[in-house]
């Protein structure tokens, strides 16, 4: 299950700047710390977050293994139009989280 | 070294300052004050607080089935909205047909072995938490209530006097920083009246949601004191004095603690 929260208004007006935020849950193991058998825990990290609205790329950012686990990231865009807003989370392992809200823009 | 420095300057504070102990209710507080306004708006802000991405992995387990006897705990007790409101904020308390107080990890156990038939629930794991930080969450704003069952009274004695005792090679009690020098700093740490109001919290240190008891071990290796197992009783025992010490108090679970 992906555990995910997002907080963006439900509805804002056009030209209105909005923040937007994402919190997800993920261990963000840096691959430096050994376990308790003295062996290297493998590094298991968010590598790339992205967010779109109605497909466009709005933000991105690439993680690194000095971030604390379950990262929280905050930005701001302009509501231009009413649809959706995705966000794409995809690292180590194979991880993938997708998540997506929809706000209406009068 | 750091630590050595910090248990000789605190002996000679406390000497000063234990007529100051006793303070009334009055100026109880949550370690929710204690901490900088940035920690206390992540707290306030369900959407930034990481405590409730365990809340909500928590009503994901609330709903599922598993064990021998298949059943979730919403076949049994429909919405926790309802049925576990006020639930939290009265435990460690004695389980009917028991005579030993449970917490509320305990509790959760009960149900996972006696009613779904399932295995329990590893202390200080992903699940328990989860599910624990779900039913706090039903209670929160409520006053810590403890029940007036008076079986509970020696228990309840016995964690004060655990918590006035002194221990490990420090040599300190839990009353020595939490009633004779709270709000006073260790390090850069204020610290705090020792309040179980935010339980289970999310701790930046621990990256990490925790139990209770979890914070507990922390402060017992702090003064160097062999912390009891996990399965002990002592630890119900000093939960049974905080939240009775606490009473009145808001819950406030999940918290955020540096
Ligand atoms: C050497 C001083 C010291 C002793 C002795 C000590 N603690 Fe603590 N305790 C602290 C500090 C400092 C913190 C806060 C740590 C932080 O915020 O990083 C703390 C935190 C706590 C908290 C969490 C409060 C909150 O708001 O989250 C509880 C509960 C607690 N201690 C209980 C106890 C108990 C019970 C004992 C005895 C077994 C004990 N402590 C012994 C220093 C101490
Ligand atoms: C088969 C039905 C059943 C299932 C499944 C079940 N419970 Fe219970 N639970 C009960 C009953 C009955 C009681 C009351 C126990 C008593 O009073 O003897 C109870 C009591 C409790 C209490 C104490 C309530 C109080 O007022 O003190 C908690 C907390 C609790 N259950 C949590 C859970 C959780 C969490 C789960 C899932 C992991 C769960 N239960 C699954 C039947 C169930």
């Amino acid at each position: 299950m992906v555990n995910v929260l997002i907080n963006v208004p439900k509805t804002a007006k056009r030209g209105d700047v909005v923040e937007i935020k994402a919190l997800i849950l993920h261990p963000m193991e840096t691959g430096f710390r050994p376990g308790t058998n003295g062996r290297i825990i493998p590094r298991n990290i968010v590598e790339r977050f992205s967010a779109t609205w109605n497909g466009t790329e709005i933000f991105r950012m690439t993680m690194t293994p000095a971030i604390a686990a379950n990262p929280f990231v905050s930005f701001f865009a302009v509501a231009n139009e009413s649809g959706t807003i995705g966000f794409r989370w995809s690292g180590d392992e194979g991880f993938l989280a997708e998540e997506s809200v929809t706000i209406t823009v009068a | 070294m750091r630590r050595v420095r910090i248990g000789l300057g605190l002996a000679s504070i406390f000497a000063a300052s234990f007529a100051a102990a006793q303070s009334g209710d009055s100026s109880r507080h949550s370690g929710y004050q204690d901490m900088g306004p940035a920690l206390q708006k992540m707290q306030d802000d369900d959407s930034a607080n990481p405590g409730m991405l365990f809340v909500q992995a928590g009503e994901a387990l609330w709903n599922q089935r598993t064990g021998a006897a298949n059943k979730a705990c919403a076949d049994c007790h429909r919405a926790a909205a309802a049925t576990m409101k006020g639930v939290a904020v009265r435990y460690p308390a004695i389980p009917p047909g028991t005579a030993k107080p449970v917490d509320l990890e305990g509790r959760i156990n009960l149900c996972r072995t006696a009613n779904q038939k399932a295995e329990p629930l590893a202390g200080e794991s992903r699940e328990l938490l989860a599910l624990t930080a779900y039913l706090a969450r039903q209670s929160r704003g409520l006053p810590i209530a403890p029940p007036d069952d008076p079986r509970l009274g020696p228990f309840r004695e016995q964690g004060a006097e655990l918590y006035k005792r002194r221990q490990g090679q420090l040599n300190l009690a839990c009353a020595t920083c939490h009633d004779a020098n709270a709000g006073k700093k260790l390090a850069g740490v204020t610290i705090p009246q020792a309040h179980p109001d935010g339980y289970p919290v999310y701790r930046l240190e621990w990256q990490s949601l925790g139990s209770l008891k979890r914070r507990l071990r922390n402060c017992l290796v702090g003064i160097r004191a062999e912390a009891y197992a996990y399965d002990a009783p002592e630890y119900v025992l000093l939960e049974l004095y905080l939240m009775d010490r606490a009473k009145g108090m808001k819950l406030e679970a999940p918290g955020v603690r540096p």
